[in-house]
């Protein structure tokens, strides 16, 4: 049998995409951890985030938990994920879309009594639009 | 497919379409734009900032799929020697690039009233970058090997190879915790944009589309003009 040279390199391309496929899909999982963005209250609570070393946490700012101290400028909140909590100390100005009910994702570093103190907050949000009175259609129901 | 080797029978398509799809285009992107502007309501968060959504978008998958272009133009070259494929992948990338760097433009524009940053370096917008870096090698790459009298192979199997970042593009926000949100629109789950604020966005996304299809083949089109003439002169130079 006379193999075409047309289709001998349509099965090399095939292979060779396969193989880089599956190499960056193997790099990618092994990524995963090292890739993320931020640390999440669970993994503090697991204990897999050091103290005292720069990082990213990341969750929802607890409804209700925002506290501002009195110097004005410092704020108090808890960040959940759904399964752990984690409070923050931030002294700054806040993006507009930060809020209580809300994702969010600070920098900064965990102190050793579980305080994570941000310098840096950055405000995150979902993948839902809609219009104000839609929201607050929502928000009553 | 190979009927249209021949590039007197490709632009005699290419010719006509390449008006229509720029009028088509500008059409479409006039209306989505004042939809957008004007008659679309303020997000219930973020207000009139979602608005850059109806350039964005559309930027974000031109980017992307001007690269997916690039890789079925880099396997037909490679595979089947098709004359046209290093023509329209040369064609493709510049336009594709210029989508890519709005993209992030735009993105950067975006996230700095919302997010309360320019820019940060989560797996989406790395991965983003990432591609128009790869648009620029590709460009530079193609361009060479043009003046060297190459087939395009070279810039075949970069094109091909590149592609491996569409989908760390696509699932970035999935598998890896980002800043950037997750998708709000998917085959399968529909969109969690509000249909008010959603319609002109198909708009702006068919008139980009009809309007980056009209620049690839203009490209393509002065390529190959450039390609006849060069030919003529080396000719009348042997005289």
């Amino acid at each position: 049998m006379m193999v075409r040279p047309k289709h001998q390199r349509l099965v090399l391309v095939t292979l060779a995409v396969a193989a880089v496929l599956g190499a960056v899909l193997l790099a990618m999982w092994g990524l995963q951890d090292r890739a993320a963005y931020f640390v999440t209250p669970s993994d503090i609570a697991a204990g897999k985030a050091e103290p005292d070393t720069a990082m990213r946490l990341g969750g929802m700012v607890v409804e209700g938990s925002l506290v501002r101290e009195r110097d004005g400028v410092s704020i108090r909140f808890d960040v959940s994920d759904g399964k752990a909590v984690t409070p923050v100390a931030y002294r700054g100005i806040t993006p507009d879309l930060f809020r209580e009910g809300s994702g969010v994702v600070a920098e900064g570093r965990l102190q050793p009594s579980g305080l994570f103190v941000a310098d840096h907050i950055l405000a995150k949000h979902d993948e839902r639009y809609m219009p104000p009175q839609m929201a607050n259609e929502v928000a009553a129901r | 497919m190979h009927g249209y080797a021949n590039p007197a029978r490709f632009l005699k398509i290419a010719r006509p379409a390449t008006g229509w799809l720029l009028g088509i285009g500008l059409v479409l992107l006039l209306a989505g734009v004042i939809g957008g502007l004007v008659f679309t309501p303020p997000d219930y968060l973020q207000g009139e900032t979602v608005r850059i959504l109806y350039i964005h978008v559309p930027s974000a998958w031109l980017g992307m799929a001007g690269w997916a272009s690039i890789a079925a133009a880099s396997i037909s070259q490679i595979v089947w020697r098709h004359p046209l494929a290093a023509v329209a992948g040369r064609a493709l990338a510049p336009a594709g690039a210029t989508f890519a760097a709005l993209c992030l433009a735009t993105g950067s524009i975006w996230g700095r009233p919302t997010w309360g940053t320019w820019w940060e370096w989560d797996g989406r917008l790395t991965s983003m970058l990432i591609l128009f870096f790869l648009y620029l090698g590709y460009i530079a790459l193609a361009s060479a090997e043009r003046e060297r009298g190459g087939e395009g192979r070279m810039a075949a199997i970069f094109g091909l190879v590149g592609a491996i970042n569409l989908p760390i593009i696509h699932y970035s926000v999935l598998w890896w915790r980002t800043l950037h949100q997750g998708q709000s629109i998917s085959v399968a789950g529909g969109s969690t944009i509000a249909p008010e604020i959603l319609w002109p966005l198909p708009l702006t996304m068919l008139g980009f589309t009809a309007v980056f299809a009209a620049v690839s083949l203009m490209l393509m089109r002065a390529d190959l003009a450039r390609t006849k003439l060069e030919a003529r002169l080396r000719r009348s130079a042997a005289e």
